[in-house]
């Protein structure tokens, strides 16, 4: 590959900020270009255009079929059609997303505490511990939860004793998907709140101390408010990929629970590429609104 | 009170994140327990007796073997590239200034902001629409894996770079070191480890993906997509036993990896 032979000829121009000043060696092209474009090219012409085309195909004239073609027919009615239609499934897979970030963000926050603050020379261990459940399969340990929530299982014989479970079952149930759901994404939430906590200066805390704050007071007025880009990193992480899984829903749910993800993968698989498309483009478009007024909120509450 | 306050502070919080880390790993245990597992009828995804068949016979199931492999192939060819441009963007990103930088840093934050769903589904329509809706397969699904472990990439080597003091090099250079020495011996030394867990990352996302693989794979199988299929049907033991293998590699990689470390630094 050329340019990673391209890359050591370039790195020495690396004094702070010396890249701004045009080397006459550079012939007028800048090298960051050369290093960004074989990374920036494989994006645009993979994630971008697609987007693009998927905005598109969301306007096709839903009378066409993978044979005979689709017709562009700006058909807007598409996307009043999939939100009147599917509106139930939209805001199921949201409202799961939500309850699994929230449910995260209480199970993972004293989980990235104690590593960051109490672990000492554990630390290494258990962060390892937090990622090594990655490698075994999602899928597989979807299945173990089926087999965990199983109607004849320990939990469900739990729950019927407290009077938490009261029909025998939580396979099928709305709680049995949220339950994947937070335990799938939970180390999305460990490891950023991890990082911000632990850049925390100690001496901060003590100070906080040392003014006769409780331990309590200095949580919250120290600790919590220095550790919002993690909180922040971490529910945005948990709740994206959440709000679009279909695969708890369909593992551990049933037609009852299912989430919008659900509706976008069936939609595709039957070749209604349009109501599909729309779907998809709707989707993004309410994260990515949510995520930007979701930053600025919590990037103006780090200033007060 | 607020000794009582911070003894709960000391021991509480450590054991509430002990239960969390042990909550983690419960199904991992079921996934252990069943790989050893001989069910009482193949219908049923319950515990019969163990057994040490599935073991013995990983492949008996028809499709499994083949699924990892191309999972395994997929896996390997999107780490390199992925690991390979995405290095390069750090640099790029990291080491010069140039107009556009907001832009270059949005469209790599994007891919890690979309949900799956639409990233699978976005792709698939691309390849329709080009006419490729027929071959779907082994390199649409290299195309799509190398396009979202790109941007973790990125993100995991430009972490490192920013971390490193680049007065360094400069003192190298100061030390009559030329611009590529400068580079092999101080740089790049300091920054491998960012591109090593850059690369296992990628490695684990691109294995373990199925929303993705499902809308651009045509007829070829990954072994989620083996796992998925068999979901729907009876579902055989012997993927416990690749759930657990993948398990205890990657543990023990890493573990190596981290005494390897430690002793290093005894050395030093």
């Amino acid at each position: 590959m050329s340019s990673s032979a391209g890359a050591p000829a370039v790195a020495p121009e690396l004094t702070p900020g010396g890249g701004s000043d045009p080397s006459p060696r550079s012939r007028g092209i800048n090298p960051a270009w050369l290093l960004l474009a074989p990374g920036a090219l494989w994006l645009t012409a993979f994630f971008l255009v697609p987007l693009v085309q998927l905005v598109a195909t969301s306007l096709y004239d839903p009378a066409g079929s993978e044979e005979a073609g689709y017709a562009m027919t700006w058909e807007f009615a598409n996307y009043v059609d999939a939100l009147a239609f599917y509106a139930e499934p939209f805001l199921r897979g949201f409202s799961y997303a939500a309850i699994a970030t929230v449910l995260c963000l209480l199970l993972g926050y004293p989980l990235a505490y104690a590593i960051a603050f109490k672990a000492g020379r554990w630390k290494n261990l258990m962060l390892i511990l937090v990622i090594a459940p990655f490698f075994t399969s999602f899928l597989v340990r979807t299945l173990a939860w089926k087999l965990i929530l199983a109607d004849n299982g320990f939990v469900v014989g739990v729950g019927e004793a407290l009077g938490l479970v009261t029909d025998g079952r939580l396979l099928a149930t709305g709680v049995a998907v949220v339950a994947g759901l937070t335990y799938n994404f939970l180390p999305f939430m460990v490891l950023p709140l991890y990082v911000s906590l632990e850049k925390i200066d100690h001496r901060l805390i003590e100070a906080a101390g040392d003014l006769y704050a409780s331990p309590v007071q200095g949580f919250r007025q120290v600790t919590l408010p220095l550790s919002m880009p993690g909180v922040v990193a971490g529910t945005l992480l948990t709740f994206i990929p959440s709000a679009g899984d279909f695969i708890n829903s369909r593992l551990l749910g049933d037609t009852t629970t299912q989430m919008i993800g659900n509706v976008i993968e069936a939609r595709f698989k039957v070749g209604d590429y349009p109501a599909a498309a729309a779907l998809s483009v709707t989707l993004m478009v309410v994260i990515v609104a949510m995520v930007a007024v979701y930053i600025r909120r919590a990037g103006t509450e780090e200033l007060l | 009170m607020t000794r009582l306050g911070r003894w709960v502070g000391e021991h509480l919080v450590l054991a509430a994140g002990l239960v969390v880390l042990a909550y983690m790993f419960v199904p991992i245990a079921i996934v252990v327990l069943m790989s050893f597992n001989k069910p009482p009828s193949k219908a049923l995804y319950v515990f019969g007796e163990p057994t040490l068949a599935n073991w013995l016979h990983p492949c008996e199931p028809e499709g499994l073997c083949s699924s990892l492999v191309t999972s395994l192939q997929v896996g390997l060819l999107a780490t390199v590239v992925a690991t390979a441009l995405g290095t390069l963007m750090a640099f790029g990103l990291v080491r010069h200034r140039f107009r556009g930088r907001p832009a270059a840093n949005v469209v790599i934050f994007l891919p890690m902001a979309s949900p799956e769903v639409v990233m699978g589904a976005s792709l698939l329509a691309l390849f329709v629409a080009v006419g490729f809706g027929g071959v779907l397969g082994f390199w649409t699904i290299l195309v799509a894996h190398i396009m979202f472990c790109l941007s973790f990439v990125v993100v995991t080597v430009r972490a490192r770079l920013q971390g490193m003091d680049s007065r360094l090099e400069q003192a190298a250079m100061d030390l009559y070191a030329t611009e590529s020495q400068a580079f092999w011996k101080v740089t790049f030394p300091l920054v491998f480890p960012g591109i090593l867990s850059a690369a296992l990352l990628a490695f684990a996302l691109s294995f373990d993906d199925f929303i993705i693989t499902n809308f651009n794979s045509g007829q070829t199988t990954t072994f989620p997509m083996y796992v998925w299929g068999a979901a729907q049907r009876d579902i055989p033991m012997q993927i416990n036993v690749v759930g657990t293998a993948m398990f205890a590699l990657a543990v023990a990689v890493v573990l190596g990896g981290e005494m390897l470390r430690r002793r290093r630094e005894r050395v030093r």
